[in-house]
């Protein structure tokens, strides 16, 4: 199902505002939505961001994955649209630059 | 977090897209496709962050380069291809994102298609790609959807391609203006330029697709019907929202 408007973009453009939270990058995980069960990377999720925080949808049923609010001093993350998210450990070696 | 970096050159490409370089002290390195966020703070306090993809090649040592096309109404984008100088400083986070990336490492080929300023994080995967030209690197194509001919980012780099190494193959689709003699009508990438411009998907290329958001849609619908696997198919969109690149 596709989305009603154009607003939103990848959930790798959340990469960023996660970062301040998690020590890997999650959105090159997969997670499992809890509404349609369908296992995605967290990147190819839908991102809303002209709303107060950040909001990602499951790609395929829209449902909300994961709300991220900036108050402040306070972050606040609700995951409870995810079931769980598999993070690839090994990513920060992947990172590392021959120069 | 925030690291400060010095803008150390700037780079007109387009009438409204500028490229700015950029030195920044124990820069860890990143891989072709990641972005950063800037930060530009007000004397009052407000400050405003945006994602701008890097441009450069991976291997780029304590120095990168973004490209900024401007947006007409907005917040950031006119300070940084307008005002910006030489020596001035700017708060960056990065690199970020580790899913709209291409490692030398992977040995499929590869298709790019970028619409109008998506071409930057394609443009880093070329330019690392060409870095490393060693045998048994995969193959690029790039799908490079532009208004015009005068729209088009890294010309002069895009033509550098040297012709023998047909390791990395360009083709255009041109929007609304065409050069003279240009074999196809101004138009939208449609799914016979999907069919002769991409990999058939008995290749199994990886995609990488980058532009505004109803552009990307547009695309991966086209590569999926043509038969490629979503699971080939990795897409970074951008709109005003974000303001993006």
């Amino acid at each position: 199902m596709k989305s009603q408007t154009c607003s939103y973009l990848d959930g790798n453009a959340a990469a960023g505002e996660l970062s301040r939270i998690f020590a890997l990058d999650i959105t090159a995980a997969k997670g499992q939505c809890a509404n349609c069960g369908a296992k995605r990377h967290f990147a190819e999720a839908h991102l809303y961001v002209q709303c107060p925080g950040l909001v990602a949808r499951c790609a395929v049923c829209n449902h909300v994955l994961l709300r991220l609010v900036n108050a402040g001093q306070r972050m606040v993350l609700d995951m409870r649209g995810m079931t769980y998210l598999a993070v690839e450990i090994s990513q920060s070696h992947e990172s590392t630059v021959v120069v | 977090m925030w690291r400060v970096a010095t803008v150390v050159g700037l780079h007109d490409e387009t009438a409204t897209a500028r490229t700015i370089t950029l030195t920044l002290p124990n820069w860890p390195g990143h891989v072709a496709g990641q972005h950063v966020d800037a930060r530009l703070t007000a004397p009052d306090g407000y400050s405003a962050v945006r994602s701008y993809s890097i441009a450069s090649a991976s291997n780029s040592k304590n120095q990168i380069e973004i490209t900024v096309e401007r947006l007409p109404n907005g917040e950031v984008s006119p300070y940084l291809t307008q005002e910006l100088a030489v020596g001035d400083q700017l708060e960056l986070r990065g690199p970020i994102g580790r899913w709209f990336v291409w490692s030398t490492e992977q040995r499929e080929p590869i298709q790019l298609i970028a619409g109008g300023s998506g071409i930057v994080p394609l443009m880093a995967m070329i330019r690392s790609r060409v870095a490393t030209p060693t045998r048994g690197n995969p193959p690029f194509r790039l799908l490079y959807s532009v208004r015009a001919p005068e729209a088009i980012f890294y010309r002069d780099d895009l033509q550098a391609i040297p012709s023998e190494d047909s390791s990395v193959v360009v083709n255009y689709a041109y929007t609304r203006t065409a050069p003279k003699d240009w074999p196809r009508l101004p138009g939208r990438i449609d799914k016979d330029l999907i069919l002769s411009a991409t990999w058939a998907s008995s290749v199994a290329a990886t995609f990488y697709i980058c532009g505004p958001t109803g552009f990307v849609e547009s695309v991966a619908d086209l590569l999926g019907t043509a038969g490629n696997r979503r699971e080939n198919i990795r897409t970074e969109r951008f709109g005003p929202t974000g303001e993006r690149k």
